[in-house]
């Protein structure tokens, strides 16, 4: 009986808790804190699929247009009353210039329909005003600090992005790779939101130093919800 | 069937110098040679369709030949004749075998060979000194297109040899090679063309292919059929059980391993065997299971696509100096490279197609007066069912028909880009040029429209890509509406990315020493060879797999590298290629059905076949030529539904995913199911028999034709398949970059999957052009709808329904293959087998 209350829990939103705070995942790739009524997502990417195009690679152009109904429905079905972009919300300096004038309506109204925080991010260090919103290099909460990059351990209460993690496990011969969450209840890595944004295997040297050996979690993304798994279970790319 | 043969009237003759040269070697010339000497004479062009050792490639120079003897050396350097083969191997192989005659008539020729191993330096120095004869490859020829300076190169050219045609024509290879045809027919418009292919179904198909097609109507080409050569003499391995006078063959499986002994024998009373194998991973069994059995320590090797090349340079080479008493291959060496004295070839499991036995049939011996002999191994049941329809079919010399194929468009992108990349286009020039090409012949100017917005913004309908374009108004004088290259570096992208040929991302294979059981350092240790990524992938550390010969232990990733050990694991995992599966080709079904149901055709069966085929019409019934057999039976706690199309895997996949879908929807509670390349499982928690009595779900409903509408888009919209399809689409046209060894360093992150790009392409614009062309290859290619749809209609009103109170014999060999894991566990077919043997007593109990 109560394992299957548990489960029933799992198939809706698991909880994760840092530093005492308790982030519900979304499988959409959002962390939200009911109590504080605050969504964070990391890594939106807008207009990644453009700045390829301006390479000689002309990706679809619908990722920016794909990123944002993502967060619109999330915002409909949550009416949050805080939003934090961890950086890296645009993928340059010139993402504004490209974006598709619905499109960039579209973002604006929804930034402006609440409290917008975007942290700065290595790819956009000055994130364009246009769309309103407060810029911060970072943001305190509580015992929590959202951060773009996240910093060497202890880095607690820390909740950061930029790195994209993704996990590999096994499950009966088959290799499941999905985006996920990556946390040891000290800290936490979002994964990247943007529609195009690709992933980085959580056991790759670039998280040495910030998780702690075998003792995290990563907290993949289903179909329909979010599934913890242990890092002594996963498989490097 | 084949036209008879139609060589043309007037035949030439040769000039002194070649009928000495014939003379001297002890030859005459044959009549097709001459023919085809006559038809280039008048400025014509023609399709040679001759069987292996009919000195078919001379035939297809000899033309170029007495032109070039017929001009006063010096000459000014420029290309004469352009000779283009599927096989940068055959390319080079063909080049030596000219050399002869033309060292011996002591002719100035120049000949020279150009694939992707020519050295830098060599090619540019071809660019500008051409040689007479060229040597090359599809990719070759499209690469030249693209230069400035095409015209001058091109524009001396007067003869064109195609090699292989058959092999070529039907694929994305043969579309880029149909466009720069066209090209070709524009920069040099007096070109003589001349095919070369072995025997197939439908040669207009390919006299239309050489030939620039009218805008409306058509035009063929010239034929000449060399005559046949003798029959071959075919038999069909059935090996006795040992120390016993029961012939054995197994009820399900591919590896045929009860049948290796005898085939070793084969080898020990041959001079040279060729033993072809369908797929990479069963070359690699035999060749083990082999060595195994060779207590003569007979000179047996590997020769598959995987290995690196040095590894099979050294056994062609080994192969051509006679030192080699078997080579176990794959398709690699189906085409036309000349191996000297094989004097049988052996077939392992089922032919799949008639022309493709046909062709491997070819390879033993290229003397055409002697017969080629040929043994066929079956690996279980329907497979000698099969076998004995592919030797009545080579016997009788008939083939396989081709599946019209029509051009795609994610190569003519690649061919528009590369046009700009040549010289200024003008698109409504171009449409006519591409119309040209028999495969774009159907092609409307408003699809050529869109794959020319796609090559330069990528054609989306959210317009924003215009500032970065790819093609740029040329602009040069008023009315100019032609379009050039943007800028240099698109140039350099076409030419990184040409070609149709997507490798699934591969891996090499390093051997590492190893102490005990802890593999020593990183470094160091020979490269076996590449192997696919998503096999590797399957893997962990400690696994074992059969790879160029070796049981190997995987010890981990490095970089692009897999690093392993050897080892001594008595049943390693067998690797599961993509590559070289062939579905039964249609034909061959047809007449796989037919023999069922044609009891006077059994007994050229061997006993245990014919007494399995004895107790199923007994049983229950057998398939018959135009209908569709549906057993339903219980066992265990479900239902089995058994049907039997005879449409080869992949179209039965298809059938299956959709059937699934349907009986879901009844109510059915279907669980899963199994196809093969002769039927399909599928099972359940109710009974669709008892539905189908009960009028809940009718099979004629089940089976609809309709099922290839929205069913098969709700599953695509899912399916992995259309993702795979979807990269290798988006990489030839353009729209990403081949991966090379040494970029992923650069790592997943910055990067982007083409699944994502997908899911959004297919979510916000699903009839953008490259979805289109997605489509279409899968249908054509990984899905088989086209026969799915065929076998519908065949079969419609025709379904006959037999509930059984349990499996019955025919059903046997498609059940066993449930439960076997989705890499092939070829080794644990013995288990399995083992575990078999209660649902065989089950099927075959006569009460």
């Amino acid at each position: 009986m109560k394992d299957r209350r548990r489960e029933a829990r799992l198939e809706t939103h698991p909880s994760l808790r840092v530093c005492g705070v308790s982030f519900d995942l979304m499988p959409e790739g959002a962390a939200w804190v009911p109590d504080e009524r605050l969504l964070v997502v990391a890594d939106l990417h807008l207009e990644k699929g453009s700045a390829f195009a301006a390479r000689g690679i002309a990706l679809p152009p619908y990722d920016t247009r794909a990123t944002i109904a993502r967060l619109e429905a999330l915002v409909a079905k949550l009416k949050p009353q805080t939003l934090v972009a961890l950086g890296d919300s645009f993928h340059d300096g010139n993402a504004e210039h490209r974006m598709d004038e619905e499109d960039a309506a579209r973002l604006a109204r929804l930034s402006k329909s609440l409290d917008w925080i975007w942290i700065a991010g290595n790819h956009d260090p000055v994130p364009p005003r246009a769309f309103g919103g407060a810029v911060m290099e970072e943001l305190r909460l509580g015992p929590l600090t959202f951060r773009h990059e996240p910093r060497a351990a202890p880095s607690t209460g820390e909740v950061a992005g930029h790195l994209h993690p993704c996990a590999a496990v096994r499950v009966r011969g088959r290799r499941l790779r999905r985006r996920c969450f990556a946390s040891d209840g000290t800290r936490m890595i979002m994964p990247a939101f943007g529609a195009y944004a690709g992933g980085l295997n959580v056991l790759d040297a670039a998280y040495d130093g910030l998780l702690p050996g075998f003792d995290f979690h990563a907290w993949m993304m289903g179909a329909r919800t979010v599934i913890p798994v242990s890092a002594r279970r996963l498989e490097a790319d | 069937m084949m036209k008879p043969l139609a060589i043309a009237r007037e035949t030439a003759t040769l000039p002194p110098l070649f009928a000495r040269w014939f003379e001297s070697r002890g030859w005459s010339p044959r009549g097709h040679q001459l023919a085809l000497l006559s038809l280039a004479e008048a400025g014509k062009s023609a399709l040679l369709i001759a069987p292996t050792g009919a000195g078919k490639t001379l035939a297809g120079f000899l033309p170029g030949l007495v032109d070039l003897a017929a001009r006063p050396a010096p000459r000014k350097p420029a290309l004469h004749t352009l000779y283009i083969s599927p096989l940068k191997a055959l390319a080079v192989d063909v080049k030596r075998n000219l050399e002869m005659p033309v060292a011996e008539m002591g002719l100035s020729i120049s000949i020279e060979t150009r694939t992707g191993d020519t050295p830098q330096n060599r090619r540019q120095r071809q660019r500008r000194e051409p040689p007479d004869i060229l040597m090359t490859t599809p990719e070759q020829l499209a690469l030249l297109l693209s230069y400035p300076d095409a015209g001058a190169f091109f524009g001396s050219l007067a003869h064109l040899v195609l090699d292989e045609l058959h092999a070529l024509a039907n694929s994305k290879r043969g579309d880029l090679l149909s466009l720069g045809l066209a090209r070709l027919s524009k920069l040099a418009p007096g070109l003589r063309r001349t095919g070369l292919s072995a025997t197939v179904a439908e040669p207009d198909a390919l006299r239309r292919y050489l030939m620039p097609q009218p805008s409306s109507g058509e035009t063929l080409s010239e034929i000449v059929v060399a005559p046949v050569g003798a029959r071959p003499e075919i038999s069909v391995l059935t090996p006795l059980e040992d120390g016993r006078e029961e012939v054995r063959i197994p009820w399900s499986g591919h590896s045929a391993r009860h049948a290796l002994p005898a085939v070793y024998e084969a080898i020990r009373a041959n001079r040279t065997v060729l033993v072809f194998v369908n797929t990479r991973s069963q070359a690699e069994f035999v060749v083990q299971e082999l060595w195994r059995l060779n207590e003569d320590a007979l000179p047996i090797a590997l020769h598959h696509g995987s290995l690196s090349s040095e590894a099979r340079r050294k056994v062609e080479a080994a192969m051509s100096a006679g030192t080699l008493r078997a080579v176990v291959c794959t398709s690699t060496l189906d085409l036309g490279i000349d191996w000297g004295e094989v004097d049988l070839v052996v077939n392992m499991g089922a032919p799949k197609g008639a022309s493709r036995l046909a062709q491997r049939i070819g390879r033993a011996n290229h003397r055409l007066d002697e017969p080629s002999r040929a043994l066929l191994v079956p690996a279980n049941r329907f497979e000698v069912l099969e076998c004995e329809a592919a030797r009545a079919a080579a016997l009788e010399g008939a083939q396989d028909g081709m599946v019209a194929r029509t051009g795609a468009l994610d190569v003519l992108a690649q061919h528009v880009l590369g046009c700009a990349c040549s010289v200024p286009f003008d698109p409504d020039d171009l449409y006519e040029e591409v119309r040209s090409a028999a495969p774009y012949h159907a092609l409307t100017r408003d699809d050529f429209g869109k794959v020319v917005d796609f090559v330069s913004t990528g054609g989306y309908a959210l317009k924003n890509y215009d500032r970065f374009a790819r093609l740029r108004p040329n602009a040069k004088a008023e009315g100019d509406m032609r379009l050039r290259a943007a800028s240099p570096s698109v140039i350099q992208q076409y030419r990184m990315n040409a070609g149709t040929i997507v490798e699934a991302p591969m891996l090499k294979v390093r051997m590492i020493k190893s102490r005990g059981r802890r593999p020593i350092g990183l470094m160091g240790g020979r490269t076996l060879g590449e192997i696919e990524e998503y096999f590797i992938d399957q893997l962990s550390p400690g696994d074992t797999f059969l790879f160029a010969g070796h049981v190997l232990r995987f010890e981990g990733l490095a970089e692009t590298e897999a690093l392993v050990t050897k080892s001594n694991d008595p049943s390693p995992m067998i690797p599961s290629y993509y590559g070289g599966k062939f579905p039964l080709s249609t034909y061959l079904a047809a007449r796989v059905r037919t023999m069922l149901a044609h009891r006077e055709q059994w007994s050229s069966l061997p006993a245990p076949v014919r007494e399995w085929l004895e107790i199923q019409a007994w049983r229950s019934v057998l398939p018959g030529e135009c209908n569709l057999l549906v057993e339903c039976f219980p066992r265990g706690d479900r239902f089995y539904l058994v049907c039997y199309p005879f449409e080869g895997r992949l179209a039965h996949q298809t059938l299956g995913m959709l059937l699934t879908r349907r009986l879901d929807r009844a109510g059915a509670r279907p669980l899963g199911f199994v196809a093969s390349e002769y039927s399909l499982a599928i099972w359940s928690l109710r009974d669709p028999g008892l539905m189908h009595e009960r009028h809940e779900l009718p099979l004629g409903e089940l089976f609809a034709e309709d099922m290839l509408g929205d069913d098969l888009d709700a599953w695509l919209a899912e399916s992995s398949l259309l993702k795979r399809t979807f990269r290798d689409c988006a990489i030839i046209s353009g729209l990403i970059e081949r991966r090379y060894p040494g970029m992923e360093k650069t790592g997943r992150q910055v990067t982007f999957s083409s699944d994502l790009i997908y899911n959004v392409l297919r979510e916000h614009e699903p009839g953008h052009i490259l979805l289109r062309a997605t489509y279409n290859d899968a249908a054509t290619g990984l899905l088989d709808v086209g026969r799915v749809a065929e076998m519908l209609k065949r079969v419609k009103d025709r379904i006959l329904l037999k509930r059984l109170d349990r499996v019955s014999p025919l059903a046997v060999p498609v059940l066993l293959d449930i439960g076997k894991v989705s890499v092939d566990g070829e080794a644990n077919e013995a288990l399995l087998s083992e575990a078999a043997d209660d649902l065989i007593a089950e099927a075959t109990r006569l009460v």
